[in-house]
């Protein structure tokens, strides 16, 4: 079934799955000072996807990818690209390319000569050569600068030839770390909406590493959240704000507010609730979990709205009012003393309702509590 | 600077930074000067000038001894010739200076870049060892050398010993000798400054080089080797030049009958008691490093222009 798999390095749109990574564990350094950077890592990456790892500083994004791209090799666990486990393969057996960090343009070739650099290494004639690197040019618009030297333009220049010629070749899988991280903001937002589009064109897996969640947010299809080695959750942009699983990925990834409760009951995927106001909540409950006794939920800023007290599931005393053009942030304490932020849309002359040290109610929207998995 | 430059007060402190300029490097040239052009000043004047019979120079202008460089004169019928002892040696330095540096280039290539692939704190150390032998003197290291080489040195007793062969090798008094010491003597020049360019290059390039199906040979030769390249042309000429004017090597290993141009000179300054030859194969041979020079600058340089 699986025969031509390997003769068909074009045909993006074939079924089934890219990239697997089983159990990965990969160790640097011996004894005492060694460090886990991957501890038991399992993801499935599909093909065409736009695949984000997310995580902070040192998680391990780097080193997930650099095993995909076989600079470094798993201490454990394989990873398997189309079936075949490449897990000891040199990157240059591995149809895979890399959109480097720091971009690792060679500078002593120019923007043309790196672009065609992988076709050249792979032995095409040179005629195809110079007609790939001519319509790699085009796609990051890059045509008038392809004799130039690459120290002798823009960082968003560079990196956008760093893009072209890791798709050049035209590899199953395209890994960017961090490829936006060095560009100013505005750059970065045209980068990001140019990537989608290279991503949709091209029809290539992206694997995409950032630690700004915004990013990860607008760009992905799926995204993997990291923490310590370790990836948290995996889930489209939508499941991993509406449905964080863990305390680290709702607190990672936009603002969050954290409620102690106690579970009633559960059944389907839903619980139950008990708040500290004394009124019950529905919550929804992470896959798998069988909640008992207390357990902590979170509930978004933008889901709560103040109401007049008594007439929402909780009570608390305003502390302080954030204006922030679009929105505003009430900050309030509960009556169990946790904190709890409400953010609502500001309208057009509306008038400022609630003062600061007044007691507030607040209303949850319906099914927006999420249990999480401690 | 439409107004009269005399009393122009910019022209004015200007003149004054330029005189301060002068009057700060005043010391530097000063040492340049006596340290590197008297001393070549006074041999190139030595050059013209007539031989004194017990050594020294006679205070008589003459192109004997540049004459001499090129042609001898028969003792008995004073015809001339074309002074082939001088051209061999010229010939010998030259071709064992281009192998020593051929060699010290491929045994220093993988040193350096095995070094600058080694983690921080490692580095150090065996840029130490690369140095340690600095630490004796090239008279004492060059008979270890011999102790090694010779007929009945290290390596032709263990031949014999395990009966690869009957009777020793003749590695002494050889050219191959003469490059072996050299070799030995210069590959600390090789190694630092291709060290010092590769510690320098950026190997996520290696790495981008792998991914994009370059193969480790490729990879060498498209992306390190292009990258290096200044460290390589500055090793080649720290090892070019000393090893061209070399005496000591092929004093003690080439037997006194393998001479090389640094032998020859020192010959005309000792025994031969001909200063102004002597002076005048100096400049030769500094003719020679030269021209080397510029030849190989130039050919390292369209090379990379052909790269682009
Ligand atoms: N070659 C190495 N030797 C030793 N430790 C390493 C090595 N590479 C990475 N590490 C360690 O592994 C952990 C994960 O590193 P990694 O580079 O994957 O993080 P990251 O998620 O990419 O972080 P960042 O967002 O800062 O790039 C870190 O603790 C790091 O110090
Ligand atoms: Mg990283």
């Amino acid at each position: 079934m699986q025969d031509n798999v390997n003769d068909a390095p074009a045909n993006a749109h074939a079924p089934g799955v890219d990239i697997i990574a089983q159990n990965v564990v990969k160790i640097f350094g011996e004894g005492a000072g060694q460090v886990r950077a991957l501890d038991d890592v399992s993801v499935t990456i599909h093909e065409n996807e736009f695949f984000t790892l997310l995580g902070p500083s040192g998680c391990g994004k780097t080193t997930l990818l650099r095993l995909i791209a076989g600079f470094d090799h798993p201490t454990s666990g394989t990873i398997r690209l189309e079936g075949q486990d490449i897990s000891h393969l040199p990157p240059y057996k591995r149809p895979v390319n890399t959109v480097f960090q720091n971009y690792a343009l060679f500078p002593h070739m120019t923007v043309a000569q790196n672009i065609g650099f992988g076709l050249e290494m792979l032995g095409r004639s040179n005629s195809d050569v110079a007609d790939v690197v001519d319509k790699m040019l085009a796609l990051v618009r890059m045509g008038e600068l392809r004799d130039r030297r690459t120290d002798q333009i823009s960082g968003g220049q560079q990196q956008r030839v760093a893009l072209a010629r890791a798709l050049a070749p035209r590899p199953k899988v395209l890994l960017l770390d961090e490829p936006l991280s060095a560009l100013d903001y505005k750059l970065r937002k045209d980068m990001q909406i140019e990537l989608k589009r290279l991503q949709h064109e091209t029809g290539i897996t992206f694997i995409f590493v950032t630690h700004d969640q915004e990013e990860a947010l607008t760009m992905s299809d799926r995204i993997a959240v990291m923490s310590r080695g370790q990836i948290l959750q995996i889930g489209s942009p939508r499941q991993i704000y509406d449905h964080p699983a863990e305390r680290f990925v709702a607190d990672f990834i936009g603002d969050t507010n954290f409620l102690i409760a106690d579970v009633t009951s559960s059944a389907g995927g839903k619980a139950r609730l008990l708040l500290s106001s004394g009124r019950e909540v529905n919550a929804d409950l992470p896959e798998g979990m069988t909640p008992s006794g207390r357990v902590t939920a979170v509930v978004r800023p933008e889901h709560a709205t103040l109401v007049t007290p008594g007439e929402g599931e909780l009570d608390g005393m305003l502390e302080n009012v954030v204006y922030l053009g679009t929105d505003t942030h009430y900050h309030l304490k509960l009556s169990d003393n946790a904190p709890f932020v409400v953010r609502s849309q500001n309208q057009r002359n509306e008038d400022e309702v609630f003062a600061v040290g007044e007691t507030v109610g607040i209303a949850l929207e319906s099914d927006s509590l999420q249990v999480l998995r401690d | 600077m439409t107004s009269s430059s005399n009393n122009d007060p910019s022209v004015f402190a200007e003149q004054l930074a330029v005189r301060r300029h002068w009057l700060l490097c005043a010391p530097a040239l000063t040492v340049l000067f006596l340290a590197a052009s008297g001393p070549l000043l006074i041999v190139l004047v030595y050059s013209f000038l007539e031989s004194g019979e017990y050594g020294g120079v006679v205070w008589k202008p003459s192109v004997d001894a540049w004459f001499r460089v090129v042609f001898q004169r028969d003792i008995f019928d004073d015809t001339l010739s074309l002074a082939d002892a001088h051209l061999k040696i010229l010939w010998r330095s030259m071709r064992l200076s281009f192998f020593t540096t051929i060699t010290t280039l491929i045994l220093g290539f993988p040193t350096a870049y095995f070094i600058a692939t080694r983690p921080q704190n490692s580095r150090n150390i065996w840029l130490f060892m690369v140095t340690v032998p600095f630490w004796t003197n090239l008279l004492i290291r060059t008979f270890a050398i011999m102790e090694v080489i010779r007929n009945e040195g290290m390596i032709n007793t263990l031949l014999i010993f395990i009966g690869v062969i009957d009777a020793p090798v003749q590695m002494m008094n050889t050219d191959f000798a003469i490059m072996v010491g050299m070799t030995y003597v210069y590959l600390p020049l090789m190694v630092l400054p291709l060290y010092a360019a590769m510690e320098r290059l950026d190997f996520s390039l290696v790495e981008a080089a792998y991914d994009l199906y370059a193969t480790r040979l490729k990879v060498l030769w498209r992306v390190i080797i292009p990258l290096v390249r200044p460290g390589v042309v500055a090793g080649s000429i720290l090892v070019f030049i000393p090893a061209l004017g070399a005496f000591v090597t092929p004093r003690v290993l080439g037997g006194g009958k393998k001479m090389m141009l640094g032998n020859l000179i020192e010959l005309q300054f000792g025994a031969g008691r001909n200063w102004p030859l002597g002076a005048a194969l100096s400049i030769t041979l500094l003719a020679v490093v030269m021209v080397a020079l510029l030849v190989y600058v130039r050919t390292v340089q369209k090379n990379a222009e052909l790269q682009r």
